[in-house]
């Protein structure tokens, strides 16, 4: 087993992550990786929205993008697995690497990066078609990974999104059924189940009530050592709880955005370089 | 760390009270149409048609019904409104006389499908029998005397086989279409909308030509030849329907598949359409129910049989639209009594189509589980007398399309 979260063999998945035996959540060779962008830029039809995005995010940290709204935190962070080209008049350039290995190879499938860039949507979205159980299956499903321990799957990425408890005896519900906190939780062990190497997530709390906000930043926290967590937020307070790294991004008048300040979330909030960071951080504007 | 788990702790607790004793407080629902409503309402027609009576029976010469209601509709308006204005304000008047109009809309819609369901259930119970349903023209001589008029059952085994035969080939293809046009998209999506629109835009007869012109000249008269031609028609309708469907399945939902690494057809088939699941049965099931009353494509398909044939891929076939059309232009009572049995029994298939299409597309329970009179459009809502009150009446259950919403 090589430590590479990529692994292609012809273009498949090799055969070690197809059959998952394992009942724990990590397989052999998938661990937390390292997601890298270099010169990132991103444009909608000819409008320029991300400039010279450089940003490192480091393995088994919490990476916090933050900044006024428009500014293109969410186009950076679908852009890290592969789900900005979905949008059909979206291009860009530069690179991603994840543990060395740029995602954006021509050798590369999306749906393999994706794989092991799981990703939290801002609103809570699980299939209203499926049970709570399926939903939590539903990317070994789509993944055509088969497993004798669905069970033990569904427990464990359940208690890790902090869900369990709640719906052990509702597994067979629909997932459409429970309340919009529940659903994002829910989401959250839907993206864990196949085991990612970074998880994405996109405003997840911004939906939700204060209750579920703190049970998804303890969420966050618990599965931090085993998956690098990169998460949008507006909440200064959030990026200062849950969050190692810190990255400022900033839009000004028009301008595609770009990251003014990156660094150690204590310094990003307690000593600031640039002034606008100071002024954002705390308040001033935005 | 330590805070969050403190107030998760506090939370929880606070979670584990336990609920509130039930109070008795007398309750009541705002929007209600509470039962002396229904009365003013009731009240209110019936002195309008009282006077509307003394004024063309006892003060005038006046005749006619449509003169009466006329007449009556527009001063049971006025009355409506003055009568709610003195009960209450001037605003609920104005509420509730919109309300009645609306209705009043309603039910003159409903008007020609009640009188032409009791037409054709009249006409043909009166020759409708068990013996009617399981016999067919065979040996039956029509005369004027004569009260044997055969059966329908060789049509409704036609109408049956070629409806069969014509879902087989038209709604995989039509569903097929409507992920093209909808979930795969490109260069041709524009294009093909536009023939399945104008396909659904076809005369019919002309599918019927077209089947007659390219299957029947080469081979013969057949159920079969039939069930292409219904299929021409069925194969625009569950399109469109479908698509239509399919556009309100949220594109979250496409994202989440996406993103969680599914292939393209993996998101269609495990997410998408089962999503959809209820409207498509609904959309299927209408287009069935459409193609089992299409006539004109089958007149120079099938051609017509007094025989029972149950082999829809040789020698003609008959089907109860056309067996009604071909009775019921015919000189004898007897022959025409057949055309209205083939009608009604046409008729009750269509509905129970209606019917499995509103069960299985599972909009049924929901509409059924409120109390709900057929005045309800009458309510009153405050301050907001032109918004739609319920949207109990859309084809699709949208909630069930949107319920992840929050």
């Amino acid at each position: 087993m090589t430590s590479t979260p990529i692994e292609t063999d012809g273009g498949t998945l090799v055969a070690s992550s197809k059959n998952v035996s394992a009942p724990s959540l990590r397989v052999d060779g998938v661990t937390a990786a390292e997601l890298d962008a270099r010169g990132v830029y991103a444009w909608f039809g000819d409008r320029l929205v991300l400039e010279d995005v450089n940003l490192v995010m480091e393995r088994t940290k919490v990476t916090a993008l933050i900044g006024p709204s428009g500014c293109g935190k969410s186009t950076f962070l679908r852009i890290l697995n592969r789900m900005h080209e979905i949008v059909p008049s979206a291009s860009l350039a530069g690179a991603v690497d994840l543990d060395g290995e740029n995602v954006y190879d021509p050798s590369q499938r999306a749906a393999t990066i994706r794989r092991h860039i799981g990703m939290v949507f801002q609103r809570p979205n699980p299939f209203p078609a499926m049970s709570v159980r399926e939903n939590v299956l539903s990317g070994l499903r789509f993944n055509r990974i088969r497993s004798k321990f669905k069970d033990e799957i569904v427990e464990e990425a359940l208690s890790k999104a902090g869900l369990w408890s709640e719906v052990k005896d509702r597994l067979k519900d629909p997932g459409g059924g429970l309340s919009g906190g529940q659903q994002q939780r829910l989401c959250i062990a839907r993206a864990l189940a196949v085991k990612p190497a970074v998880l994405l997530m996109d405003e997840p709390c911004s939906a939700l009530d204060p209750g579920s906000t703190l049970r998804i930043e303890q969420t966050i926290q618990e599965i931090a050592d085993e998956v690098t967590v990169v998460i949008v937020t507006h909440n200064m307070q959030q990026a200062q709880r849950v969050s190692h790294n810190t990255a400022f991004f900033l839009a000004q008048d028009g301008n595609p955005g770009f990251i003014v300040e990156s660094g150690t979330t204590d310094q990003i909030f307690d000593h600031p370089v640039d002034p606008r960071t100071a002024d954002y951080v705390h308040g001033r504007f935005g | 760390m330590t805070a969050i788990d403190e107030n998760l702790r506090i939370e929880d607790e606070l979670q584990e009270q336990p609920p509130p004793a039930p109070l008795k407080i007398p309750r009541f629902r705002p929007k209600e149409f509470k039962f002396s409503d229904a009365l003013v309402f009731f009240l209110t027609a019936l002195s309008a048609f009282c006077i509307v009576w003394i004024l063309f029976a006892q003060l005038t010469l006046l005749n006619g019904a449509l003169g009466f209601v006329l007449l009556w509709i527009p001063l049971f308006l006025l009355m409506y409104w003055f009568v709610n204005r003195q009960l209450f304000t001037r605003q609920v008047a104005v509420d509730r006389l919109i309300g009645a109009i609306v209705s009043l809309g309603a039910g003159i819609m409903m008007l020609p499908l009640v009188l032409l369901t009791v037409f054709v259930f009249q006409r043909g119970l009166a020759t409708f029998s068990w013996h009617a349903l399981t016999s067919t023209q065979q040996g039956v001589v029509y005369t004027s005397k004569t009260n044997n008029i055969g059966g329908v059952a060789h049509a409704l085994v036609g109408t049956l086989e070629q409806v069969a035969i014509a879902s087989i080939l038209g709604i995989p293809a039509a569903i097929l279409t409507a992920v093209f046009i909808n979930e795969v998209g490109g260069r041709f999506t524009k294009s093909v909308r536009t023939v399945v629109t104008a396909m659904s835009g076809t005369p019919a007869i002309v599918a019927g030509v077209f089947i007659y012109s390219v299957w029947v000249t080469r081979f013969s008269y057949s159920g079969f030849a039939g069930a292409l031609a219904l299929a021409v028609i069925l194969l625009p309708t569950v399109t469109r329907g479908t698509e239509e469907v399919l556009k309100v399945v949220h594109n979250d939902l496409r994202e989440a598949s996406i993103a969680l690494a599914a292939p393209e057809w993996r998101t269609v088939w495990s997410v998408v359409l089962p999503t959809a699941r209820s409207g498509l049965i609904t959309s299927m099931l209408l287009g069935v129910a459409v193609s089992i009353g299409e006539t004109a494509p089958l007149i120079m398909t099938i051609f017509g049989n007094q025989v029972m044939n149950t082999n829809p891929f040789s020698q003609p076939q008959m089907a109860l639209s056309l067996l009604s059309y071909k009775q019921i232009k015919l000189p004898i009572q007897s022959q025409i009594d057949l055309g209205y049995t083939s009608a009604l029994v046409l008729f009750i298939l269509v509905f129970t189509v209606f019917i499995l299409a509103r069960l299985l597309g599972g909009n049924w329970k929901r509409s059924s589980g409120g109390r709900r009179s057929v005045l309800s459009f009458v309510r009153w809502t405050p301050g907001s007398a032109l918004e739609p009150i319920e949207n109990s009446e859309k084809g699709m259950s949208e909630d069930d399309f949107n319920s992840h919403r929050d």
